[in-house]
C-alpha cells in the first residue's frame, strides 16, 4: 500500500486583509500628519495640568533653551498665501540695510524656528542640510545694543497683529531670561501669554483637604 | 519579485491548459506599506502642545502709584520662588511700622504648598470641586460655556480666599513659575499674579537661608525710580 502523502505546498496567508488593513492606517497617518516643525534646540518643557491646546495658525513663538539663548518663530497664517514670514523678513531687510533674493525669501518663508544674528541668516537660510543649518543656531541676540529680538516681534506684531504669542521654555532655563522676554513682549502690547507645557493630569479631589482646624 | 504562483495539477494523461492563479505576492507591498507607515508615524506631531495662559497686568508707566488696586493685607499670601525648588511664603505685606512678617519654607511636593493653599482656599475649593463632580455625575447638564462662566463668577464672588502674589528670585527657575502657576490652578485659587520680587524679600530670603530671620523691617535706601 502507497504511502499517503501528505500534499505538499507551501503555507501561504493570504495577506489581503493586512494590506487593506495598512492602507486604511496609511491614509489615516498621511491626512492627519502635520509635520512636526524642525525645533532650533532640545527643549524640555515643564509639566502642568492645562488642557488648552497651542493654536495652529497665527502664532508667534519664542523659544528659550537651557543655557538662555533665544529662538524666534512664526508661521506663514492660516492661508499661505498670506506669506507673512517673508514680510516680516522684508522689514527686517530694511531695517539692517541688508538685500534678500526672491528665492531666499521663498526659502525662508518654508523654514522654521531660527535665532541667530541677522548677519548670519542669509547663510543659514543657503544651509545645505539641518546640520549645517543647527551649527548656525547660536541664540538670537536681545541686549539692549542690539535688540534684535525685539524687532522681530515688532514686525511680526506689525505684519500679522492677530497672532498670539507663545513661550516654550526648557524646565531648567532661568526665569530671569523668560522674563526679560515677557518684558520685551509687553512693551510690543503683548499681555497674554501661552507658556507650552506638557500635559501631565494631577488629580486633586476634596479628599485632598487638610482637615479643618 | 512578484510572480504568479501556477498550481500545477500533476495528473498524468491528458494535457490541460496550464491555470494561473490569480494570486499576487503582497509581500513587498506590505513591507512598503509598513515602512510608510511608521515614517507618518515618527514624523507626525500628534500631541499638539499644551498651553497654559497667563496675563500679565497691563505696564504702564504713567500710572500713578495711587490707581493700584488696593489689596487687604490679611488676604494677601507671597510666595517667594528662591530655586532649587525652594519656596517660601508669608502673610501680609512687611511694612516699616509693624512686626515683621516671617517666612515659612515650602516646597512643591503634594503636602507642600499646595496643602496650605486648599487649607486656604478651603471654600471656594470646595464649592468648585462639587460643581465640577454634580455635572461629572451628570447631577446638573450645563453647556461648557455655562459651566466656564459659573466658574468664573464663583471666583469673582470669592471673599475669603487668598490674593497670591507670585515673586521670584533671580536664582528661580522656568519650572518653578510654572510649577507654582500650576498649583494655582490645581488648587482654584481666584486671584493671583506674578509680579517683581522686592529688594526686602531678597534680603529675607538670604536671612533664613543663612540661618537668621529677620525681626526687624531692614533698613533700605529708598531708590527714586
Amino acid at each position: 500500500m502507497p504511502k499517503i502523502k501528505p500534499p505538499v505546498s507551501t503555507p501561504r496567508i493570504d495577506m489581503t486583509p493586512m494590506v487593506d488593513l495598512f492602507a486604511l492606517l496609511l491614509t489615516f497617518f498621511m491626512l492627519t500628519t502635520s509635520f512636526r516643525p524642525q525645533e532650533a534646540s532640545m527643549i524640555d518643557s515643564p509639566v502642568s495640568i492645562s488642557q488648552k491646546q497651542a493654536p495652529d495658525f497665527n502664532l508667534m513663538t519664542i523659544y528659550v533653551n537651557k543655557d538662555g539663548k533665544l529662538f524666534f518663530n512664526i508661521d506663514n497664517g492660516r492661508d499661505s498665501t498670506t506669506k507673512y514670514r517673508e514680510q516680516i523678513l522684508k522689514k527686517m531687510a530694511d531695517r539692517y540695510e541688508m538685500t534678500f533674493t526672491d528665492e531666499e525669501y521663498d526659502l525662508f518663508g518654508r523654514l522654521a524656528s531660527f535665532g541667530m544674528p541677522i548677519k548670519d541668516l542669509k547663510k543659514w537660510i543657503h544651509g545645505e542640510n539641518s546640520q549645517e543649518r543647527d551649527l548656525l543656531q547660536i541664540g538670537m541676540p536681545m541686549d539692549s545694543a542690539d535688540n534684535q529680538l525685539g524687532y522681530w516681534v515688532l514686525y511680526s506684531r506689525i505684519v500679522n497683529p492677530r497672532a498670539e504669542v507663545a513661550i516654550k521654555g526648557d524646565a531648567d532655563a532661568n526665569y530671569m531670561v523668560v522674563k526679560e522676554v515677557m518684558d520685551l513682549l509687553q512693551d510690543n502690547k503683548v499681555n497674554k501669554f501661552n507658556l507650552i507645557t506638557n500635559m501631565q493630569p494631577e488629580e486633586v479631589g476634596l479628599d485632598d483637604l487638610p482637615p479643618e482646624r | 519579485m512578484a510572480q504568479i504562483q501556477s498550481k500545477d495539477q500533476g495528473k498524468g494523461g491528458k494535457k490541460k491548459a496550464k491555470r494561473y492563479s490569480t494570486e499576487i505576492d503582497m509581500t513587498p507591498m506590505v513591507d512598503l506599506m509598513c515602512l510608510l507607515i511608521t515614517f507618518f508615524m515618527l514624523t507626525t506631531a500628534f500631541a499638539k502642545p499644551k498651553v497654559m495662559v497667563i496675563t500679565m497686568p497691563e505696564k504702564d508707566k504713567t500710572e500713578e502709584e495711587k490707581d493700584k488696586p488696593q489689596i487687604s493685607a490679611e488676604r494677601t499670601l507671597n510666595i517667594l520662588l528662591a530655586g532649587n525648588d525652594e519656596v517660601f511664603y508669608y502673610k501680609g505685606q512687611p511694612k516699616p511700622e509693624k512686626p515683621m512678617p516671617q517666612l515659612v519654607k515650602s516646597d512643591f511636593s503634594k503636602d507642600g504648598i499646595r496643602r496650605m493653599l486648599l487649607d486656604w482656599n478651603r471654600d471656594l475649593f470646595t464649592q468648585i470641586t462639587e460643581y465640577r463632580e454634580k455635572r461629572l455625575t451628570g447631577e446638573i447638564i450645563v453647556a461648557d460655556s455655562t459651566f466656564n462662566k459659573t466658574i468664573k463668577q464663583m471666583k469673582l464672588d470669592d471673599k475669603k480666599g487668598p490674593i497670591v502674589l507670585i515673586k521670584a528670585d533671580t536664582a528661580a527657575r522656568y519650572k518653578d513659575i510654572v510649577n507654582i502657576i500650576d498649583e494655582m490652578a490645581i488648587t482654584n485659587i481666584a486671584s493671583y499674579a506674578v509680579v517683581d520680587i522686592g529688594e526686602v524679600e531678597v534680603m529675607m530670603i538670604q536671612a533664613v537661608k543663612a540661618g537668621t530671620p529677620l525681626t526687624e523691617y531692614p533698613k533700605i535706601q529708598v531708590r527714586e525710580k
